[in-house]
């Protein structure tokens, strides 16, 4: 009995480990595959180039830069935004009000919507009414803005990342102690003084990580931008809102289903994904490394 | 008790707090004088913090409390309509239990008071700085060192420093919270010395759990029991010859 | 009965503006969640009102009105002559088993693409599920203090990989590799797919399961332990079961992720719009199908309608998974333990 029993626990922890063992192994398997395929091609030369050759040779320099301004417009509009909403949740309303209940279902359900539909959303809103209405307005109709543009895909994926900065700033707003708050304001200080003085330059960590999870999310999401402005291939940068962009997560996505010729420009898929894959990997794990701080100073605290 | 009307600071008539379904405070009646210390003592939850918080609307902080009755200051009613809480804390100063210095520097912790306030002249702040760590007795400690992080003082020290920081915006009132109850008994006494001296200048209300403590910084004395202010006299009248049984239980230390 | 004191000040204006600003960017993302709405369902809606423009009506401005630049993009009908014999759009359309929505007769039934769907989120899910569930028993119950605290931040790093490098990694290495091992007739098919799904789904399983098992308060394993019970037992019978809502929930998210996700299925299913019972055949699911199709549509015709109407329905579906997890996670797992 106590053997079989032995023997049957083994196999519980046995197995669950294995499950574990998986899931990290997964991790490991998809970066060194990725790794090992693209390091070779990963040069000076295929950052700094422009895709030449119908795609088949050259490299991704307009789809980093494309990638770079997608994430710095996204962060200028939903870094700010995301932040003053964590604000308003945890310092004006209560935690229990209606309205913070209501907009904390609202933000739940934005994170949970698939990004394709915020693609749709995009489309619709930005590009076709929001578009049409400035071109109407101000260009008697004339095509400018009702077409795929940076900016349109810039506020679309700010939408899509403004979850992940609310979640990341409230954390942080929390790790404020209470003791403060109630210094500051019995030393008279208004409410807002106290936010600005006391509140967010305790929260400057969260801020950073919530920025920092974002623009990787930003940087990795494909689907929304797939009709609110990435482009094919175009060899100069974006330098107006109203310009298309090439991007990673979509130059990856074009090469690997609509290249002309797949096995010639494997390498370059390879290096590609590479590019992107460090990109990402980096943000998120000084986001984790710097939550993980910020985790710690509240057990401290 | 209260022999000439001009000494009243502070008058409360028939307050009551509730949080949410609990009554907290019961028909609180008290006379607070002007440049006295006057200790509130009780059992664990008898009030006596929660009152001193309804001095200076902290309480309005927790959704969930009521409050009915009149609180005065200077004869104002400070829950009439329009009167300001901002204003009303600028007057009416409070030092915490546990001692919650800014992660600021020493310096930065006192000016933060007067620069909300809108104070901008250097020289206007540095004085100003210095005299509220000098009437905080810690100015010799930290004159050296002002640009230091407050959070390296001793618990003391950062309880002194939250005095002066308090003491900066020039209030009228000072309320201490157990202001000492975290710390040692040397810097015990340094505090208690420091309120000794501050109520030449300040009408002090002060919260304590230690009755020597009452009975050495205190003039007068109010003990809360459940919820209700049981006895107030001048300290001395307390402490050797209370009118009331539970009091002298208390004291005595026949309970809490 | 007291009455509430209302904190009045004297008026401020800075501080009475700010908190108008910042109360009014707190409603943007209520505004956009009832924008998302309404925009979706707003170009879905004429298919339903009978006002769905054919293509011709589009046709002198189709060019401009076509999303994305694919080369070869130019699948869009035009056939005027045609346009007489085609029906007009009927919602029971969309019922239909044929998803050909580019032909002389376009169909529009959207069968076989929720079929697709269901096939590659059953896969990915029946990988994902045990796997995400066991591997966070593992970490909360059995592992070694390293184990635990290593974990999670790899998991973490598995979320944080962007879903075309997944659809990449599945589509040039395990598409190959699961056909050389299976011998499946296609290399690209639901199998594929839902296994690299797994890969996205673990994190979201193993995340909200571990919260789930980790809230389980410490007393209830005391007791069982103090029983007799074995730590495994403990953790199969005590832990595991009360943690049920959590892990309810964390499959239900996991069930929304892989039936909205649309890069990986657009890599590495094959894209064929078929209704059979095969899960080693290509298929073509709903994101796919709006990630696909959507650049190379005409503005406000039917399809374009019909992909929005998709959208809609990717929209509701998440929308009620998420209502669903929350109340599973809020409602039956703080009531078990709080008794509230």
């Amino acid at each position: 009995m106590t053997r079989s029993k032995g023997l049957v626990g083994r196999l519980v922890v046995g197995f669950t480990g294995a499950c574990a063992f998986l899931s990290v192994a997964a991790v490991v398997w998809i970066m060194a595959t990725i790794i090992w395929g693209g390091h070779t091609h990963l040069t000076w030369a295929f950052i700094s180039q422009v895709p030449s050759e119908g795609m088949t040779e050259g490299g991704v320099f307009p789809a980093i830069v494309g990638t770079f301004f997608l994430v710095v417009i996204m962060s200028l509009v939903g870094v700010p935004v995301g932040t003053i909403t964590a604000i308003y949740l945890s310092e004006y309303v209560g935690r229990q009000s209606k309205m913070a209940q209501v907009i904390r279902f609202a933000v739940n359900t934005l994170a949970g919507i698939p990004a394709i539909v915020f693609g749709l959303f995009g489309l619709g809103f930005f590009v076709q009414f929001s578009g049409n209405s400035l071109d109407k307005i101000f260009y008697h109709g004339a095509l400018h803005w009702a077409q795929p543009n940076i900016l349109w895909a810039s506020l679309t994926m700010a939408l899509l990342t403004l979850p992940v900065v609310i979640v990341s700033v409230e954390e942080a707003i929390k790790t404020v102690p209470q003791d403060l708050r109630e210094a500051s304001l019995a030393l008279g200080a208004t409410r807002w003084q106290t936010i600005r003085k006391v509140v967010l330059p305790g929260s400057m960590g969260g801020i950073l990580t919530g920025a920092i999870l974002a623009v990787s999310r930003g940087a990795g999401e494909v689907a929304p931008i797939l009709f609110t402005g990435a482009a094919y291939f175009l060899p100069q940068l974006p330098h107006r809102f109203t310009d298309q962009f090439m991007e990673l997560g979509y130059h990856v996505f074009i090469m690997t289903t609509q290249s002309t010729d797949v096995e010639k420009t494997l390498p370059i898929q390879y290096a590609t994904t590479l590019v992107l894959l460090l990109l990402t990997f980096t943000l998120n794990f000084s986001a984790i490394a710097l939550r993980a701080r910020i985790r710690r100073r509240r057990v401290a605290a | 008790m209260a022999e000439n009307e001009n000494d009243l600071k502070i008058t409360v008539r028939k307050l009551n707090l509730h949080y949410g379904p609990k009554h907290a405070l019961h028909d609180v009646n008290i006379d607070i004088r002007a440049n006295r210390v006057t200790a509130l003592i009780g059992p664990s939850g008898c009030g006596k913090s929660t009152f001193l918080r309804t001095l200076n609307r902290m309480n309005d902080l927790i959704d969930s409390a009521r409050i009915e009755g009149e609180v005065k200051v200077d004869g104002e009613d400070i829950y009439a309509d329009g009167m300001d809480t901002v204003d009303l804390r600028k007057r009416v100063g409070m030092i915490f239990q546990r001692s919650n210095p800014f992660p600021k520097s020493i310096y930065e912790n006192v000016a933060y008071g007067p620069r909300i306030h809108g104070m901008t002249n250097k020289a206007e702040m540095d004085a100003l700085v210095e005299k509220s760590l000098r009437q905080a007795a810690i100015w010799d400690e930290v004159k050296d060192e002002l640009n230091k992080s407050a959070l390296a003082l001793s618990g003391g020290q950062q309880q002194r420093l939250c005095i002066a920081r308090a003491l900066a915006v020039e209030p009228e009132v000072l309320l201490m919270d157990e202001p000492a109850s975290a710390l040692d008994p040397i810097a015990t006494s340094k505090i208690e010395e420091l309120i000794y001296e501050l109520k030449e200048r300040y009408t002090i209300v002060i919260v304590t759990h230690n009755m020597q403590q009452a009975a050495r910084v205190s003039n007068d004395t109010a003990f809360f029991y459940m919820g209700r202010l049981v006895e107030f006299d001048a300290t001395e009248k307390i402490f050797t010859k209370p009118k009331e049984k539970q009091t002298e239980d208390y004291i005595t230390g026949r309970f809490g | 009965m007291p009455k509430k004191r209302t904190e009045k000040k004297t008026f401020r204006l800075g501080e009475f503006l700010i908190e108008r600003c910042i109360q009014g960017v707190a409603l943007i993302s209520l505004l956009f969640i009832c924008l998302i709405f309404v925009f979706v369902f707003r170009e879905a809606f004429p298919l339903f009102t009978g006002q769905a423009k054919e293509p011709v009506a589009q046709a002198d401005v189709g060019a401009s009105e076509t999303y994305g630049e694919e080369p070869g993009a130019a699948l869009t009908v035009d056939h005027p002559e045609l346009e007489q014999k085609q029906e007009p759009f009927k919602a029971r359309h969309l019922l239909a088993k044929e998803w050909q929505p580019v032909s002389l007769n376009p169909k529009y039934g959207l069968l076989p693409l929720l079929w697709g769907s269901l096939k590659v989120t059953l896969v990915a899910l029946l990988l994902a599920g045990p796997i995400g569930i066991f591997a966070a028993l593992y970490t909360s119950s059995f592992a070694p203090r390293w184990a635990r605290e290593g974990m999670k931040p790899v998991i973490e790093i598995l979320a944080g990989f962007p879903s075309v490098v997944i659809g990449f990694f599945a589509l040039v290495i395990l598409a190959s590799l699961l056909q050389r091992f299976f011998g499946f007739q296609y290399r690209l098919n639901a199998f594929t797919g839902g296994l690299a799904m797994a890969f996205a789904v673990i994190p979201i399983i193993y995340t909200v399961s571990e919260d789930a098992l980790a809230a389980i308060p410490k007393t209830l394993t005391e007791a069982s332990l103090a029983l007799g019970a074995t730590k495994w037992e403990t953790a199969l019978f005590v832990v595991l079961p009360a943690a049920t809502p959590g892990i309810f929930a964390a499959v239900l998210l996991g069930f929304g992720r892989a039936f909205g996700e649309t890069m990986i299925v657009l890599m590495a299913t094959g894209n064929a719009a078929i209704l059979t019972a095969s899960l080693t055949d290509p298929v073509r699911t709903l994101s796919a199908t709006i990630g696909a199709e959507m650049a190379e549509v005409v503005f406000g015709d039917i399809h374009y309608r019909v992909l929005f109407f998709i959208g809609a329905l990717l929209f509701i579906i998440s929308f009620g998974l998420n209502a669903i997890a929350e109340f599973f996670v809020r409602n039956r797992l703080m009531k078990r333990f709080k008794g509230i």
